[in-house]
């Protein structure tokens, strides 16, 4: 392979900013649905916190669940969409025959979802601090690690879906709205593992995200930072990484062999 | 036997190899085994009617597009494989892809400028928007362009990185009859001043007579006549390239049908 070129992953990051500086209403949507969540949750905490012991130990779980929830829903949204952008421009072939490669493509996906995720959650976050005087960043340097490990997990899911909407066609694009909800019950978001029937837990635990809420609650009840949960989730999401990359060439590869990139958007 | 340097015997390479190129669509045979060469510094006109393979020829030549079967080599590289060393020194324009609707005509000039590694950005979006005559809508949406606008800044993106080969599917297509003859002009010009090669797909037939000096006629997937213009004018007995065009595609030779 030849050599990865920032100068190159610059460029098309450039495309995409571009697109988010002209469109002040970009912004707001990037950070209206975080804010939303956060504020409903707000509500349903304090009042809950009055009816709850969990949450009288430890107000703002489940705040700090749906904020975190929010940055693997951000980062995969933001890769999936800002691929779509190309299909919808039919961009993409003028991209691929330029001499960017594909694997700098997913980069640039990957760095404009980080700018996006920043963007979206960051404002429901600071938010949160006089809304309600909850401050996510409470949680210390584990919130880093949960941080990059659901970044890695949505950047992987979001690949998997761009795949199957290359290969789908555009038919195929509300999947990328609904393809994480699936995993959502899953997560232990807004409750333990073991609150699952023991053979779900088997399928919870096959995903990094679960350790990073299990580890959240580790953090805000018994104030204890689990290494061994960010670490375990962090080799999961090197495998499903790996995985989405792999998936994503493959699809790009078959469609220049099966002439779909002439016509995509259609 | 004397060594030849390294840079002259690329330099001598053609621009363009082509043997025995196959695509099927499924069961669809779209390029029938094609074999040609294109010269440094020559433009060639690739014709026929619709379906006769020619978009599909040039997606494969730009990599965008596995042949089922085949061989191809750009400036003395074997496509696709060394797509990376190619595609930095060509480019291409074609009215069935597109540029970002929602970014001005500048942002997406830069981008792709920054994509094709040109140095001096702003120097040369300057001189192409003066030289294609889009300055007056550079810091438009493209999205909010005539056809005939979207064409000259899709040629004027083709023309970002001072390609060696320009591949042109229609490079006038959407143009009224003034700004066509002033974008040949420009080829024209282009092509003398950089020595460039240009393949180009076109229905327009004064326009291959003017621009081309070497043609490859296609029909269904195949090969059916190859020459300069005046050459096919000769052999078909015809006025014009535009019967000769009419005959082929027709299936006519000399007043015989040959399918």
């Amino acid at each position: 392979m030849n050599g990865i070129s920032s100068y190159r992953i610059g460029a098309l990051a450039l495309r995409y900013l571009y697109l988010i500086r002209r469109s002040w209403i970009r912004v707001i949507e990037l950070a209206y649905w975080p804010t939303v969540q956060m504020i409903l949750w707000g509500f349903i905490t304090q009042y809950l916190g009055n009816h709850s012991d969990v949450l009288n130990q430890a107000t703002g779980l489940l705040l700090s669940g749906v904020l975190l929830w929010d940055i693997l829903f951000r980062s995969q949204l933001g890769l999936s969409v800002v691929f779509f952008e190309e299909l919808h421009a039919r961009n993409l072939a003028q991209l691929l025959v330029s001499p960017l490669q594909p694997v700098e493509l997913i980069l640039a996906l990957m760095s404009i979802s980080l700018v996006r995720t920043l963007i979206g959650v960051g404002i429901a976050v600071l938010l949160a601090i006089p809304f309600y005087g909850f401050n996510l960043f409470a949680l210390g340097p584990p919130l880093v690690g949960f941080f990059i490990n659901l970044l890695l997990m949505g950047w992987a899911i979001g690949l998997l879906v761009s795949a199957l909407v290359l290969r789908h066609g555009m038919g195929a694009e509300s999947i990328a709205w609904a393809a994480i909800f699936a995993l959502a019950p899953l997560c232990g978001i807004y409750y333990p593992i073991a609150t699952l029937p023991e053979w779900l837990q088997l399928l919870s635990w096959m995903l990094p995200a679960t350790y990073v809420f299990e580890g959240m609650r580790a953090v805000l009840l018994d104030h204890a930072f689990r290494l061994d949960y960010l670490l375990h989730a962090l080799l999961l999401n090197v495998g499903y990484l790996a995985l989405g990359i792999g998936v994503f060439l493959a699809t790009v590869h078959k469609a220049r062999e099966r002439g779909s990139l002439l016509q995509s958007g259609e | 036997m004397p060594l030849i340097p390294w840079g002259a015997m690329m330099a001598e390479m053609p621009a363009i190899q082509v043997e025995d190129l196959r695509k099927h669509y499924g069961p669809v045979l779209a390029v029938d085994g094609i074999s040609f060469t294109v010269a440094r510094s020559v433009t060639c006109a690739l014709l026929g009617g619709n379906g006769a393979g020619k978009t599909t020829t040039i997606a494969m030549l730009l990599g965008l597009l596995l042949p089922t079967s085949g061989r191809i080599r750009i400036l003395g590289e074997e496509m696709p494989r060394g797509r990376q060393h190619v595609l930095p020194r060509m480019n291409f324009s074609s009215p069935y892809v597109d540029l970002p609707q929602r970014l001005t005509v500048k942002e997406n000039l830069t981008v792709y400028a920054r994509l094709y590694g040109v140095r001096q950005v702003g120097e040369r979006l300057a001189t192409l928007s003066r030289d294609l005559d889009i300055d007056t809508f550079f810091q438009r949406p493209y999205g909010s362009l005539s056809a005939g606008q979207k064409t000259r800044v899709a040629l004027a993106k083709a023309l970002l990185n001072e390609p060696e080969i320009l591949l042109l599917d229609e490079p006038t297509a959407s143009l009224d009859p003034d700004t066509a003859d002033r974008m040949r002009s420009i080829l024209i010009d282009y092509q003398r001043r950089n020595g460039a090669t240009l393949l180009l797909a076109s229905h327009n037939m004064s326009e291959v007579e003017r621009l081309c000096d070497q043609v490859i006629m296609l029909r269904t997937g195949c090969i059916v006549a190859t020459g300069a213009p005046h050459e096919l004018i000769h052999r078909y007995g015809r006025k014009d390239m535009e019967e000769v065009f009419l005959d082929i595609a027709r299936g006519i030779q000399g007043g015989e049908v040959f399918e």
